[in-house]
């Protein structure tokens, strides 16, 4: 384990102190945890006493499937996984759609000055409307990092100056890198002669699983 | 008296300077820039989402169609990031090929963006200059990989296969015959190495001339001196990478502040710009390529001098020889279940960067121990650059707008994913 790591996770512990719910250290990359309420007051010591003066990226994550695999492998079946169409989608488990710390905000800071890297994670405390206040008076860059966050995950990030979504389609509904939002999309578009306009249309095409999800304990390389 | 507005001018997307798919409302205040707001993901493919629903190796390919002018870049944070979390060892020759390719990328982006920037600001000639050496070196990308373009050749722990001891010739048409067909075959004889030997020797004489064209320039001086002067301060906070960072005077390059691969082995400087505008920018770029051609030179030497193995010899990620694969059964095994079901990650998570052309590319990676990735997200240099757009064009003419997107250096394959 490095060592500039290792110093790094003292020293935040040190100037943050209560703030960092968790800090843990893998692959020589330090993450720390902070709590929604007071992420604001740490980003801005992370900045100014910490020399993190940059905010290389900002991303949302959604937690919903994790460790979730398709095809059980642990105990023997009697039958296969099947190759054909396949849906996948869960029946609406609402339950699980509002668990908590479903979806999290990730930022990657860059301290040039200190040539070190950050990871910071922040939970929403709600996922039915997933909240954070936006980082954008401590580092510009935010603007469109916290508009793609919004647009693909459905977080909302308070005292934004421009929430708008920024890369899906104009009229766009839902989030499309949320788990529960089907990779096929709920809508298809196509040139309709009659009405002589583009038209939607409900997707035609079903979901199609060619490689099951598998998780394999056993079966990780040598590392 | 006349009611006095301000003009909304839609720009694209599909406007020859706005590189791509780029719709930009403008509003104008004579011809002066009031707001730029740059309105994005007409290119949006959702490789981030597609990734999630594929084996690890089969996401390789739609790296390349990132940034699809300097794709083994791209394919190069990918893979490390993978490497990373398997704690995979790469053998040196490897490192040095994919090195190697990564620079010749470099060169290829900066060629790209030289001849189309020029191109936007009414210096046709070095777009057509560029054009020629491009034509070179994506012939090595097809000599090593089948592909001009998206070359899908690095993988986790290595590359796909070695250099070529051959280089394509052109066969005689009606277009090449004779002594023009002997000129355009004369470095091809040897193999790759020796092409892209050659290559180096002659570049530098071509850097050259894009210079006797650009750089004292009057009309290019006045285009790009002052304009879209970004403050190193400023720089910082907006986000900034690569030549767009170091144009504004800050000495950051991952390959030597955070060496990845063999980096920290060879000789090369950073060129560093002072007053942060265009034609910094510019020059930067331009010594960039000075420099890339400097490591390709070091790295053809020690390649024809070190001959090994281009791949981890872990069957668990990557393929057994065909050899191996029709002879031995575990070998086989190994082969049906890497191309079937992939390999898995054990869960957690890791975050890797290259230099990449225009700046930081990175991959954060989250693995739940599964065969695909959990969460990829692609850090691309380009959306943190775009974002800048309002702030660098506001206050200047409508015409400089055409120069700030050039010196950003955007290619919309990034920035909408």
């Amino acid at each position: 384990m490095k060592q500039s790591v290792l110093d790094l996770q003292n020293k935040i512990n040190d100037v943050l102190g209560g703030r960092v719910v968790s800090s843990n250290i893998a692959l020589d990359e330090l993450t720390i945890e902070l709590k929604p309420d007071d992420a604001i007051d740490a980003f801005t010591m992370l900045r100014d006493d910490l020399g993190f003066e940059q905010l290389i990226d900002l991303c949302g994550i959604d937690y919903l499937d994790f460790g979730q695999a398709n095809w059980e492998t642990m105990k023997a079946a009697n039958t296969g996984f099947s190759r054909g169409v396949f849906d996948f989608a869960v029946e609406e488990d609402e339950e699980a759609k509002n668990q908590e710390r479903r979806f999290a905000v990730v930022y990657h800071l860059l301290s040039i000055q200190n040539n070190i890297r950050l990871r910071v994670k922040v939970f929403p405390e709600s996922t039915q409307l997933p909240t954070v206040d936006s980082v954008i008076q401590i580092w510009s860059c935010a603007n469109w990092f916290e508009r793609e966050a919004f647009d693909l995950f459905g977080i909302l990030f308070n005292n934004h100056p421009d929430l708008r979504r920024i890369l899906t389609d104009y009229g766009f509904v839902g989030h499309p890198l949320r788990k529960d939002f089907p990779l096929t999309g709920h809508v298809e578009m196509r040139y309709d002669a009659e009405k002589g306009r583009v038209v939607y249309e409900p997707v035609s095409i079903e979901n199609r699983v060619n490689v099951p999800r598998v998780i394999r304990e056993d079966a990780s390389p040598k590392v | 008296m006349p009611e006095i507005r301000n003009y909304t001018l839609n720009f694209g997307p599909q406007h020859p300077s706005a590189h791509g798919v780029l719709r930009l409302v403008l509003e104008l205040d004579g011809e002066t820039i009031v707001r730029a707001d740059p309105h994005i993901g007409l290119l949006h493919r959702g490789t981030e989402k597609l990734a999630e629903f594929k084996p690890y190796n089969q996401s390789i390919g739609y790296m390349d169609r990132l940034d699809y002018v300097s794709m083994m870049a791209n394919e190069h944070a990918y893979v490390m990031a993978i490497e990373k979390m398997l704690d995979l060892e790469v053998p040196e020759r490897a490192q040095y090929i994919r090195v190697m390719f990564d620079e010749i990328t470099r060169i290829l982006n900066h060629l790209m963006w030289l001849g189309a920037h020029a191109l936007d600001i009414g210096a046709m000639t070095v777009f057509l200059y560029a054009f020629r050496e491009r034509e070179d070196l994506m012939d090595c990308y097809e000599a090593v990989s089948g592909a001009r373009m998206h070359a899908t050749y690095y993988r986790p722990g290595g590359v796909y296969r070695d250099l070529p001891e051959t280089m394509a010739k052109y066969s005689e048409s009606k277009w090449h015959s004779g002594k023009k067909l002997d000129k355009l075959n004369e470095t091809r004889e040897g193999s790759l190495l020796d092409f892209i030997e050659a290559f180096t020797e002659r570049f530098p004489g071509y850097v050259d001339e894009y210079e006797t064209l650009l750089t004292d320039n009057r009309i290019w001086k006045q285009r790009t001196v002052d304009i879209g002067i970004v403050s190193p301060e400023r720089a910082l906070q907006l986000g900034f990478t690569g030549p767009m960072l170091r144009g504004s005077g800050i000495e950051w390059d991952l390959r030597k502040k955070q060496p990845y691969e063999v980096y920290d082995k060879l000789d090369f400087d950073i060129p560093v710009g002072s007053t942060g505008d265009t034609y910094d920018r510019y020059l930067v770029r331009v010594a960039e390529m000075r420099e890339s051609n400097k490591i390709i030179k070091q790295c053809v030497k020690w390649l024809k001098e070190n001959p090994g193995p281009v791949i981890a010899d872990d069957h668990k990620v990557t393929p057994p020889s065909r050899e191996d694969a029709k002879s031995n059964m575990e070998a086989l095994i190994h082969h049906f279940k890497l191309f079937t079901e992939g390999y898995t990650i054990p869960t957690n998570e890791a975050y890797s960067a290259v230099e990449h052309p225009k700046g930081e590319f990175g991959i954060y990676m989250v693995s739940d121990g599964a065969n695909k990735p959990y969460r990829m997200k692609v850090r691309a240099p380009g959306f943190a650059h775009l974002a800048s757009l309002e702030e660098m064009t506001k206050g200047h003419m409508i015409a400089d707008v055409v120069s700030i997107i050039g010196t950003q250096d955007i290619v919309f394959g990034e920035v909408d994913r």
